[in-house]
């Protein structure tokens, strides 16, 4: 299984816990990964200045894609978004296709409408599917509880991902989790947002959406948050002692990523998945 | 108080008119929107469905040059759940597009095209960030500053920022 690797901006300054985590489980799982070194910013930041410039960006990076050969494996919740919802846009309107593929033509490249964008946790449950990780886990995480969140753009607009995983109620997080021995729990708005679209408009609001989740996973004491997006890991671990300040709370809950929690079940050391780079350290589940 | 002659009764259409805004008058004001909607539980000031009603009343000025339109995060809750199919969050990027053009742009946006223009990124890539990558066993990033610029120019961005 071959992928072309779309890193994005925030993942491998800010996320590399989790570039490095999820490369080991591709690895593993025997996804090749191919780089591209002409890739460009997705196009989300654009969304709310002119959507076309962001449809534009977007389709640029699936033409890269496209001229390669192979569908594109994202791992922001963000980059998915924009990239998947492009996607679906252009194999449909012919119009905005044109006028995109008027101006790509400048770089020599065409939006063509031949490839499939997916998120990394996407092609784990759909093309690897959990039969075939269960069968290479190595080391069960029992006992461990954790709180599943869905980045919003990791399936949403639904539309777009032709309702891979149900919106309102998904369940591809939580089975890749119970795969792992772990048990994802449920917790009061588990599907609501981390607030990371307006970090940079209106702090306040946006540490108060994140506050409102880690006391719900707290409340049901979650061995930590689980997570497919670096962004969201700006609001939950980066931004959690922040919070503890503003809101005068102590929440102490590790912000994991997939990989890392998937990675340890494969067999990998924690530090070959990057947890030193994790601020609110596992304890428990590193000692095992 | 609303006064109907200060109301625009072409903004509707304008609205309508962008791919995203076409189902604005589905609307039946149900408030599935408000109550689904993670920003309206924390701060008052937004309530996506009373976005919708000034947008219909032609409330237009209030609306372009508020400072709630751009407090919606796009997590698509209300999108999802609309049972008429408003398909509100591209609605809130129509308005946002529409301010855009009116000379409204929340500064944070031309901060982030700044970064796009300087770094071709968000994030600046210094040396440091690459050695830290390769002493983590990972492969170095580049960032393609001028086919940004390049991309930037021909989506017509330049435009919006006013200190060019």
């Amino acid at each position: 299984m071959k992928y072309s690797l779309f890193l994005g901006c925030t993942l491998p300054v800010r996320g590399q816990n989790y570039e490095i985590s999820a490369r080991k489980v591709c690895e593993t799982l025997g996804i090749k990964l191919y780089y591209n070194d002409r890739y460009l910013c997705c196009g989300f930041p654009l969304k709310a200045v002119d959507s076309n410039a962001a449809f534009l960006f977007s389709a640029f990076n699936i033409a890269i894609a496209e001229a390669q050969g192979l569908d594109m494996m994202t791992m922001c919740a963000a980059c998915t978004g924009i990239l998947t919802e492009t996607n679906h846009r252009l194999k449909q309107d012919e119009v905005l296709r044109l006028e995109i593929n008027k101006k790509l033509n400048d770089f020599g490249v065409e939006f063509k409408g031949t490839i499939d964008v997916k998120h990394f946790a996407r092609i784990l449950y759909e093309d690897i599917g959990v039969n075939t990780i269960k069968k290479k886990i190595k080391k069960k995480l029992k006992g461990f509880r954790f709180a599943a969140h869905y980045g919003c753009h990791y399936l949403k607009p639904s539309e777009s991902f032709n309702k891979f995983d149900e919106p309102e109620n998904p369940k591809s997080l939580c089975e890749l989790i119970n795969v792992t021995g772990a048990k994802s729990i449920n917790y009061e708005e588990n599907l609501s947002c981390c607030g990371g679209g307006i970090l940079g408009i209106d702090e306040e609001t946006s540490l108060a959406i994140a506050n409102k989740k880690l006391n719900y996973v707290k409340k049901e004491g979650a061995d930590a948050i689980i997570l497919l997006c670096p962004f969201c890991d700006v609001m939950y671990e980066q931004n959690q002692k922040k919070m503890e300040r503003i809101f005068q709370q102590e929440y102490n809950i590790p912000v994991l990523y997939y990989s890392q929690i998937l990675g340890l079940a494969l067999g990998f050391a924690p530090k070959e998945l990057g947890f030193n780079m994790n601020t609110i350290k596992p304890k428990a589940l590193l000692a095992t | 108080m609303i006064k109907v002659e200060e109301l625009d009764s072409q903004f509707k259409y304008e609205v309508m008119k962008e791919p995203g805004g076409e189902h604005l008058t589905n609307c039946f004001a149900c408030g599935t929107c408000t109550a689904s909607c993670p920003i309206r539980e924390v701060n008052e000031h937004f309530n996506p469905r009373r976005i919708i009603r000034m947008t219909v009343l032609g409330m237009k000025e209030e609306v372009l040059s508020s400072s709630f339109l751009w407090l919606c995060t796009g997590c698509y809750a209300c999108q999802e759940r609309c049972p008429q199919g408003v398909c509100l969050t591209d609605l809130m990027a129509v308005l946002k597009n529409i301010a855009v053009k009116q000379g409204y742009m929340h500064p944070s946006y031309e901060a982030q095209i700044a970064a796009l223009h300087n770094y071709g990124g968000l994030y600046e890539i210094e040396d440091f960030t690459n050695k830290k990558r390769e002493q983590r066993g990972l492969p170095p990033i580049s960032q393609n500053v001028l086919a940004t610029r390049k991309l930037l120019g021909l989506a017509n961005i330049y435009n919006y920022i006013k200190n060019q």
